[in-house]
């Protein structure tokens, strides 16, 4: 098992270089920071003391050794656009965007499973067509579209709920910001984590849907049957456990999706977290920072897939017995 | 000690919490939301020459000379201003005015700002580099000694805010960021101006908070009833819309023209209008012996003015205001606009006229009766509309037979073909701060300017150029400023478009004059109950 864990790490760290050098690699092509940095008024002696400065002159590997080199020691460098090192600037946005994944997440879960063991168990009641099709909606509208009608009902119609920001948000001790504390806070959340959780619901609820099809023709649930255990104990106990492989691997990578999603979610919305600073950085060519928030990216989803693996050993007995053996 | 005063603050404050109850009601607060697209990405006056940053920082800073809305000059912390001798000015300043942390302003603060607008890493350097030698005649006297007759030595000050010397010391901000230090410099997120309102709080992206200075110098002469502005910025159209419509925020600075009918459907909203200090225009590369891309081999048929005359002439300016800008913009026939030193209406007011026939002629003349083809570099994120006026000028030029095919990118990608001057073909906008043609010959006229991708200039008005940066008697340096515009609109380097327009979108009870350079000021702002 610690192997297993070992072998992991190792394999995350490569993973992780590669997406460094490629994403530096892409850098390339975003455009040059120094029109941005400058105004009009500068020269264009300005421009190149200010390109030698940020060493952008140096051959394409000599700028990457020294990123890594950097990055090793939790140094990003500096945002061109913020003039503030980058790993204060993301450490101030994590805690949004945390916490509008973690919103939606529990939101895409709940729904998920609660409608897929619905449609599933109850294929021909007109309440599962209904989710069906409503939950069509979810896959097939641009997250944007979804967020901006959102918006103009909930914020601009009936202003009830805010159409950006996070609301009023409260500093722990340990520096996170959190919105979960204030009521303008929760209202400011839900249109957001709606927008987000929406497509993973939907993907959630269909996995759900169809395993239960499946396995509710197996062997061992009409054997159940059989045994006069009660529907309750057989939906839940033997069906849906039986469902949760294929459900916590897709849920798992859907989490690492989020936190890719919720670039365009944050967008929409003004959510101050890492996917708008990304954007930003984008538009403004910050490589520093965008070399940091796609290395994190990488990290979040390294380490989500290793827990997903481990989550296997607990929820599947065969394989414990394997690893075993 | 500074954390004993801390927690008496706060003791204080928790008191002054515990007795607000008892006391008499406070009159309802003014708050003034605020919200443009992008925010300011350092309040640091000297670092960054942005019209974010110059904007936020205006409210919370004073420079020596002021601007009133309509932006002719007023004595800002100089009361007055006098020209001693062609080289030397002198300046009274205003006794009397402390910094937000109490400090006293004087002479020492002015000779402070100024040497580090110049340092090294300031990129306000363009505006003070005529200064050779400040000198402090007592408290509230300085003089400035420039190297050569500076005449528009005022109008730069204009953008140059005066900070502490005590505060810069004690906080190690002597000189603005330098970017090879990966340490973020405490200007950059705190201020100490002894401007209209005080930083209260501010969170880069978020949210800036400021409240009013009750101890401003200006309060008497200015009155206005804003007792706190917050500012959140929405990077989002459609959003920034939406906050305004529903009436979370009650100004937005940028709204996209499309959506201006929808809020001038709403009854609590109100759009004011101005044109703006921005020219949107076509430049030709008028240098190159043979263009990058281009069907003509061997020859650049840019460097014929009658190529340059066809183009203009191809261009209907009328259609682009109509389909693409939806009224809001204003033909341009000159790259500089109505209160700017050097503009006269009948040159703007007379563009080429539209006529494609007249236009093959002139190409045909040329020895181009079948076109040519050539490739358009277009940004897409920087003016309004940028990419559909030039999509439009696209399907007009291959009218008279110039096959164009359109480079349209973000500004991060379009803006190093100008400075680096690899463009045969190009769209750009240009707005002058100094609100003299000075600033626009320096940047896109004179054959070395750095903004001049047309790369178009000659020596004798080269020689031009640099004369009248020396030449305080206004007549005779306004006859130069004539004969090279005279040159220049016969030349056509530059295919003038229209002048932009700034909208500002509001609710109805908020009164605050609209600027030609897009900045509001909130200290000219007031709420009518």
């Amino acid at each position: 098992m610690l192997n297993f864990i070992l072998k992991r790490l190792v394999q995350s760290a490569i993973v992780m270089l590669v997406v460094a050098l490629l994403s530096f690699f892409l850098f390339n092509f975003v455009g040059d920071p120094i029109s941005n940095m400058v105004g009009q008024e500068s020269t264009t002696k300005d421009m190149e003391e200010l390109r030698d400065q940020l060493g952008l002159n140096d051959p394409f590997i000599v700028q990457f050794g020294r990123f890594v080199v950097n990055a090793v020691q939790g140094d990003f460098g500096i945002s061109y656009r913020l003039q503030r090192p980058v790993e204060d600037v993301v450490a101030e946005r994590m805690p949004a965007t945390l916490e509008l994944v973690f919103v939606s997440a529990i939101i895409a879960i709940l729904l998920g499973v609660a409608g897929g063991l619905f449609t599933g168990l109850k294929k021909k009641h007109w309440f599962s067509k209904v989710i069906l099709t409503g939950s069509l909606v979810g896959v097939s509208l641009p997250t944007f579209v979804i967020g901006i009608l959102l918006i103009y009902v909930f914020a601009v119609k009936f202003q009830i709920l805010p159409s950006f920001g996070r609301g009023e948000v409260v500093t722990l001790d340990s520096g996170w910001t959190t919105g979960l504390l204030t009521l303008s806070g929760w209202k400011a959340i839900i249109l957001p984590s709606i927008t987000l959780a929406l497509y993973q619901t939907t993907l959630i609820l269909r996995i759900i849907r169809s395993e239960m099809l499946e396995v509710m023709r197996a062997d061992f649930i009409k054997f159940a049957r059989a045994r006069g255990l009660r529907q309750r104990d057989i939906n839940f106990g033997h069906a849906l456990k039986n469902t949760l492989i294929p459900v916590i691997t897709v849920t798992g990578l859907q989490i690492g999706s989020l936190i890719a999603f919720s670039i365009i979610t944050e967008t929409v919305f003004q959510w101050p977290g890492m996917g708008s600073l990304f954007i930003q950085a984008v538009q403004f060519a910050d490589v520093p920072v965008m070399s940091a928030y796609l290395v994190m990216v990488a990290f979040f989803f390294v380490m989500i897939n290793l827990i997903v693996d481990l989550l296997y050993f607990v929820v599947d007995p065969r394989l414990r017995v394997e690893v075993r053996g | 000690m500074l954390k004993l005063t801390r927690k008496l603050a706060v003791a204080g404050f928790v008191l002054g919490a515990a007795a607000a109850p008892f006391a008499a009601p406070v009159q309802a607060e003014n708050v003034l939301r605020y919200t443009s697209v992008s925010d300011a990405s350092t309040l640091d006056p000297h670092a960054l020459n942005a019209l974010v940053t110059l904007m936020i920082d205006i409210q919370m800073y004073d420079a020596l000379v002021m601007r009133d809305p309509g932006m002719v000059k007023i004595p800002g912390l100089a009361v007055s201003w006098e020209n001693l001798d062609p080289n030397t000015w002198e300046f009274k300043l205003r006794e009397g005015v402390t910094f937000h942390n109490g400090n006293p302003f004087n002479a020492d603060d002015v000779i402070f700002s100024i040497k580090r607008a110049q340092a090294d890493t300031s990129q306000m350097q363009g505006y003070v580099n005529t200064i050779t030698e400040i000198r402090k005649i007592d408290d509230y006297t300085v003089q400035f000694v420039t190297d050569k007759p500076n005449p528009i030595l005022l109008d730069q000050l204009v953008n140059i805010f005066m900070m502490d010397a005590e505060w810069s010391k004690e906080h190690g901000v002597e000189a603005p960021q330098n970017f090879k230090d990966s340490q973020e410099t405490y200007a950059v997120r705190h201020t100490n101006g002894t401007g209209a309102f005080k930083l209260e709080s501010r969170e880069p992206d978020v949210k800036t908070v400021l409240v009013r200075n009750e101890s401003w110098w200006g309060n008497e002469e200015y009155k206005h009833n804003i007792d706190k502005v917050v500012w959140t910025p929405i990077t989002n159209d459609a959003t920034r819309v939406a906050a305004l419509l529903s009436g979370e925020v009650d100004l937005v600075t940028d709204p996209p023209i499309q959506d201006l009918n929808r809020i001038l459907g709403s009854d609590a909203l109100k759009v004011e209008q101005t044109a703006q200090m921005r020219t949107i225009f076509f430049g030709f590369d008028v240098k190159a012996d043979e263009l990058r891309h281009s069907s003509v081999k061997g020859k650049n048929p840019f460097k014929d003015v009658k190529v340059r005359q066809a183009f203009y002439h191809a261009i209907d300016v009328e259609a682009i205001k109509r389909a693409i800008m939806r009224g809001m913009s204003v033909p341009a026939g000159m790259i500089i606009e109505p209160p700017i030193n050097g503009y006269k209406a009948e040159w703007d007011e007379n563009r080429l006229p539209f006529d494609p026939e007249k236009a093959k002629a002139l190409l045909a003349e040329a020895g181009y009766p079948d076109g040519f083809s050539v490739q358009l570099d277009c940004p897409n994120n920087r003016y309004q509309n940028d990419e559909a006026i030039c999509q439009a000028a696209v399907s007009m030029l291959a009218k008279i037979g110039v096959d164009v095919r359109l480079n349209a990118q973000p500004k991060t990608q379009f803006f190093p073909l100008i400075t680096g001057k690899t463009t045969d073909f190009f769209l750009l906008g240009w707005g002058v701060p100094t609100m003299d043609s000075g600033f626009a010959f320096d940047y896109l006229l004179h054959s070395e300017a750095s903004w001049n991708a047309s790369r178009y200039g000659t020596p004798e008005l080269d020689a031009k150029i640099e004369a009248i940066r020396g030449i305080v008697d206004v007549e005779e340096r306004n006859r130069i400023i004539e004969e090279i515009w005279t040159q220049v609109q016969a030349d056509i380097p530059y295919l003038p478009l229209h002048h932009q327009m700034i909208f500002w979108a509001m609710s109805k009870n908020l009164n605050i004059p609209i600027e030609p350079n897009d900045m509001p000021r909130f200290y000219w702002a007031s709420f009518s109950n």
